[in-house]
């Protein structure tokens, strides 16, 4: 590094500098290199959107719907996420004043950071989960303080694991379930242990509820629907897993209407409207896009049992994942950390993952595999892992 | 019972572990059942789809529709059997409309097709007249697009 490239460096913004890079991207450079590589490491559906979607978009176009949108979005928009709540959870959003449509969970939840926390803020955040929690947290001005997640407990998180972390300073929790990297869930009864902590110590939640849709043998809870918790919660929700919508960008946040107020003033200085494009497929998908939905679930579901199957009979321990399409299975009969696992097998087998290490200190000791990737695939990169374990067993 | 059909139907050639697995069953459970849809011959058979117009077979195919006059007693069936017996005929369908069977014919040549719907088809006792559409360019069959130019374009590793 010149000594100038060092000067400007220390001139950027503290915050900033002090946000490490990602760590996925180390392995995203040798990978996107070799010819045979098979991914498991991709956090997003291998499906392409629904037609129907995509064709209402085409058709928007066409008419002529390159406008910006309304701050919040689109009215037909927000009546469509509000009534589905209502339908889904029995959870009541007045469309007008507490729904905030946002490009992806990724700008809500910046949003919901921004809106909420003072400087010193924290933030208690089961870990491992989503890599940019942290980030938001940071670059709002708050802390973020970790609360580990044990593998014995399925990566949940307990209240008394929140007490453990709690301080003066405790604003609010910020919790994924179904959980990226670990495709751990929270039933019913676990979030309202949740809920009741955040009630009685006044804490904001902010629920990331991204996978919800993929929820295998049993009912997602939307943290909203527990009772009293409403107001309380700032749910981000968006269409990219579900109905396979990763490149669209779009969200949205509900909640209380003064938050969603106070959220809908960065919003739109910030970002004015999510793309009018993407609305319009997102009402489609509202409308009629639940069947295809459904169908892309099931096929989840059925990977699902395939990876689980696999990875126990090749003797890496790994709980059975209840949502998301993620596995994160342990690899302590290898004695290798997560990174060196993963390096060692892309460069020996030319199977891509990502190291647990990447979505904070308790994932270390964890490979996540995504089984968003065709059967033959999985089946192929299972062999190779099998393959590659059987040889670096201690 | 259903999914496992939906599976067969997209990939006959899934392995019994594999299937097992995915429908989160034992294999001898899978084994059974199949062997059992076969029985009762709710599985008919396991076909290949071939883009035969790639591999250049100069094969025709011909959608013919059919008005009949129905007969007492036994309606359109009868008259079906004696259309669905011929090697030449593909698929046989009862339709409501203005025609009465839909019948899809394979052949080497125009020619070939059309000999066989004047000879064979419009000449059984019944069938009052016959309407040919030759088929220029399959483009999906059986709910698989014969060219997708789907693919996948993801970053190979992503958070």
């Amino acid at each position: 590094m010149t000594a100038q490239e060092t000067e400007w460096k220390s001139r950027l913004s503290p915050a900033v500098n002090s946000i490490a890079p990602s760590g996925i991207r180390k392995f995203f450079d040798i990978a996107a290199k070799m010819e045979d590589v098979i991914s498991l490491g991709v956090g997003e559906p291998d499906f392409v959107t629904p037609w129907s979607i995509r064709e209402s978009c085409v058709y928007g176009l066409e008419r002529g719907y390159t406008s910006y949108t309304a701050n919040r979005g689109m009215p037909e928009l927000r009546m469509e996420i509000a009534r589905h709540f209502a339908e889904k959870f029995d959870t009541h959003y007045n469309s007008d004043t507490d729904v905030l449509v946002t490009v992806g969970v990724s700008e809500a939840l910046d949003l919901a950071m921004r809106a909420i926390l003072a400087p010193g803020d924290e933030v208690l955040i089961p870990e491992p989960c989503y890599v940019s929690y942290q980030a938001c947290t940071i670059l709002a001005g708050g802390i973020p303080v970790a609360v580990p997640a044990k593998i014995e407990n399925e990566f949940r998180i307990t209240p008394s694991e929140l007490e453990e972390h709690l301080s003066p300073k405790t604003k609010a929790i910020l919790i994924g379930y179904p959980n990226n990297p670990t495709g751990a869930i929270m039933d019913r009864e676990n979030l309202l242990a949740i809920a009741d902590f955040a009630k009685q110590l006044d804490l904001i939640v902010i629920s990331d509820e991204i996978y919800g849709d993929l929820t295998y043998g049993g009912e997602h809870t939307c943290f909203a629907s527990l009772p009293g918790m409403r107001d309380r919660t700032i749910l981000l929700n968006g269409f990219s897993k579900a109905y396979a919508m990763t490149g669209w960008r779009i969200g949205y946040a509900l909640g209380n209407a003064d938050i969603i107020a106070a959220m809908t003033k960065i919003h739109q200085y910030t970002m004015l409207c999510a793309p009018i494009t993407a609305q319009t497929a997102a009402i489609e998908a509202l409308r009629r896009g639940e069947k295809y939905m459904k169908k892309m679930v099931a096929e989840y579901d059925r990977r699902r049992h395939l990876i689980y199957d696999g990875f126990t009979k090749m003797g890496l321990p790994c709980f059975e994942p209840k949502g998301a399409f993620y596995i994160f299975p342990s690899i302590s009969p290898t004695g290798y950390t997560s990174d060196e696992f993963a390096e060692k097998l892309l460069q020996a087998e030319h199977v891509a993952l990502v190291p647990g290490s990447a979505f904070g200190k308790c994932g270390e000791g964890h490979i996540r595999c995504s089984y968003a990737t065709s059967i033959d695939k999985i089946s192929e990169a299972l062999a190779r892992i099998e393959n590659f374990v059987k040889k670096h067993k201690k | 019972m259903r999914e496992l059909l939906e599976l067969l139907e997209h990939d006959a050639r899934r392995p019994v572990n594999e299937l097992a697995s995915m429908l989160h069953r034992s294999e001898y459970q899978v084994e059974k059942e199949i062997a059992d849809l076969e029985k009762n011959k709710i599985i008919l058979s396991y076909n290949t789809l071939i883009n035969w117009e790639k591999f250049g077979a100069d094969t025709v195919t011909a959608i013919i529709e059919i008005n009949l006059t129905p007969q007492r007693e036994v309606g359109f069936d009868a008259i079906a059997e004696r259309i669905y017996r011929f090697d030449e005929v593909r698929t046989v369908y009862l339709m409501s409309g203005s025609f009465d069977l839909l019948v899809i014919i394979e052949g080497k040549s125009l020619n070939d097709v059309a000999n066989f719907v004047a000879t064979r088809l419009s000449t059984i006792e019944g069938v009052t007249a016959t309407r040919s559409h030759f088929m220029l360019k399959p483009y999906k069959k059986d709910g698989i697009i014969m060219n997708d130019e789907e693919r996948d374009r993801r970053l190979v590793v992503s958070p």
